[in-house]
């Protein structure tokens, strides 16, 4: 057949646009309109005011409880007034002793938290990836995932000790299982249809892991991280509990022994704003790991 | 340039095991391809058009029967036996780019492809979409997206599973003239899966109708038109009219 007189791909139609291009142009609008700079921008400012409105409940019954506790309604022995716990929070960062302690169970996290990281990341792939490693690992976890890891704690003390090493270990335990288990999960649930494509466009077994499985497994993991943190600190509220001569736990103890209740709510306070921010972190993570995702874009 | 493959499918049959029974899905297909030759395959939804791709492409081996390309038995895949899938299933953590992207850079040749990459975008009409994620996508432009997944890959058998089925009527014109001049300048040998007789005789060098499931081929109909064709050409016309009336949908004469 002669060669067609076509030497470029795109052949515009005579009129000089291809009629495509063209209904590009009016399909732009709809392509765009999920990712929706216009429609999040539209949201933010009373968005803005929702959140403010969300704060009028809370900031009326702290002056509320104030009051009650001005007029002696409250006793300060149960329950320290917010100006006092506010006074007390001062005291406890200006002398540095929160900065101490916070630091205590920072630490404690962090290690628990590389542990677990450490070990439920390659269990979880091995156990994902191979049916092998699947019977060899998964049984046994879900076994071991049946037990509530805070019934441990007498094992764990007469193993490891009353001091670090324990709770270190029962954070470990607590963040590990979720990681694991979503990870599996995530794995697994990978699209098969996206692994046959990738077969077709040429990858090879690593690749696929690579390209396919672990971005396809990442949300999930994600998840997983976020319900990892949450029970590290529950982890940890109980870890400190066991005989802690610093952390924020060891604070509270201490200050339950002198009827202190505006340091034990000092205490409360920071381990709420500890998972809090935990919380915002791996959504941090998230939103930039996962911007591919449409539900992570209409978020917030 | 990379010449087409040689297809041969020979006795072909196919079944899947549902809970007691074999569901038989293919049966006895038998048809060789020529290097460079369009081949359209038209038959009913559920006959098992894409279930013979996935043979051809080598992510499914048959039950009876043989698949050679230039002469080797299919064994798995390959990136030179290309296929777009019906659903385009891009990988939604890339972009339109990465997606296209994803060929070359399994076979680490993303530098020497990257000119080919933009022009297989530009060519159906994403350019400048190339940032955008697959969720952002209307169905047809992800179908296009696919489509130029495809390309890029220079492959020597290109399967299309009703590539431009979810476009609508004016961009599908346009994209069939685009796969017209692709097929005349590149020369792979094509499979094209289609419902669509029109398009099938437009395109094709040969058009397949297979029977209802288990699909066997029913007419084996060579459309020698000169190209490039039009629509309104009275041959294709006729062929069209030929083909339906194969299907049992003839209009009234
Ligand atoms: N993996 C599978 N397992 C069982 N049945 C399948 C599978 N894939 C396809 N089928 C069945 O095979 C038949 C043909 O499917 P398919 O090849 O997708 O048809 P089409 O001609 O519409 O592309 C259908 O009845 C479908 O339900
Ligand atoms: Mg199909």
């Amino acid at each position: 057949m002669a060669a067609p007189p076509l030497s470029h791909p795109s052949i515009p139609a005579p009129g000089g646009r291809s009629p495509w291009s063209f209904r590009m142009s009016g399909q732009s609008l709809a392509g765009a309109a999920p990712l929706g700079d216009a429609p999040s921008r539209f949201r933010l400012f009373p968005r803005r005011l929702g959140a403010a409105r969300r704060f009028v409940a809370p900031v009326v019954l702290v002056l509320l409880w104030q009051l009650a506790a001005q007029a002696g309604l409250v006793s300060t022995r149960l329950l320290a007034s917010p100006a006092a716990i506010a006074t007390a929070a001062w005291q406890l960062i200006a002398s540095g002793e929160l900065a101490y302690h916070l630091a205590v169970s920072l630490r404690r996290v962090a290690i628990g938290l590389a542990i677990a990281l450490g070990f439920a990341v390659p269990l979880g792939l091995l156990a994902g990836l191979s049916r092998l490693g699947e019977d060899l690992v998964d049984a046994t976890l879900q076994m071991l995932r049946a037990l509530p890891f805070l019934a441990l704690v007498p094992l764990l003390i007469l193993w490891l000790g009353i001091g670090e090493a324990t709770k270190i270990a029962l954070v470990a335990l607590g963040a590990a299982f979720p990681i694991y288990l979503t990870l599996f999960g995530g794995i697994r649930g990978v699209d098969p249809k996206l692994l046959e494509a990738g077969r077709v466009f040429g990858l090879s077994r690593a690749g696929l892991i690579r390209h396919i499985v672990l971005p396809g497994a990442l949300p999930q993991a994600l998840v997983g991280l976020r319900y990892a943190l949450g029970t590290a600190w529950l982890s940890l509220v109980v870890g400190e509990q066991i005989n802690a001569t610093a952390g924020i736990g060891y604070l509270v103890m201490d200050a339950r022994e002198f009827l202190r209740t505006d340091i034990i709510l000092v205490g409360l306070l920071v381990y709420a704003l500890l998972g809090l921010g935990a919380d915002q972190l791996v959504r941090f993570i998230e939103k930039a790991a996962l911007a591919w995702r449409p539900s992570v874009l209409g978020e917030r | 340039m990379v010449s087409g493959a040689r297809l041969e499918v020979r006795g072909v049959s196919h079944a899947f095991a549902l809970e007691k029974r074999a569901l038989p899905v293919l049966q006895d297909i038998d048809f060789v391809a020529q290097p460079g030759e369009f081949v359209a395959l038209l038959g009913p939804s559920g006959c098992g058009k894409s279930t013979l791709l996935r043979l051809v492409a080598g992510l499914e081996a048959p039950s009876e029967g043989r698949l050679l390309v230039d002469g080797a038995p299919v064994t798995g895949t390959d990136p030179s036996r290309t296929i777009m899938f019906q659903d385009p299933t891009l990988f939604p953590w890339r972009t339109v780019r990465g997606n296209a992207q994803l060929g070359p850079e399994a076979r680490g040749t993303l530098a020497a492809d990257a000119p080919r990459i933009e022009q297989a975008l530009s060519l159906v009409g994403l350019a400048s979409f190339a940032e955008a994620f697959p969720h952002q996508l209307s169905g047809g432009m992800a179908q296009r997206a696919a489509l130029a997944r495809a390309l890029v890959n220079q492959p020597r058998l290109l399967m299309l599973d009703e590539p431009l089925g979810k476009l609508d009527s004016l961009t599908r014109l346009a994209m069939q003239r685009e796969l017209a001049a692709l097929w005349e300048r590149e020369r792979f040998t094509a499979l094209l899966v289609t419902h669509d007789v029109e398009e099938a005789v437009l395109l094709a060098d040969r058009v397949l109708v297979l029977s209802d499931r288990p699909a066997r081929i029913c007419a084996d109909i060579r459309v020698d038109r000169p190209r490039p064709r039009r629509r309104d050409d009275a041959g294709l016309v006729a062929l069209r009219e030929e083909i339906l009336a194969l299907l049992g949908l003839a209009e009234a004469a």
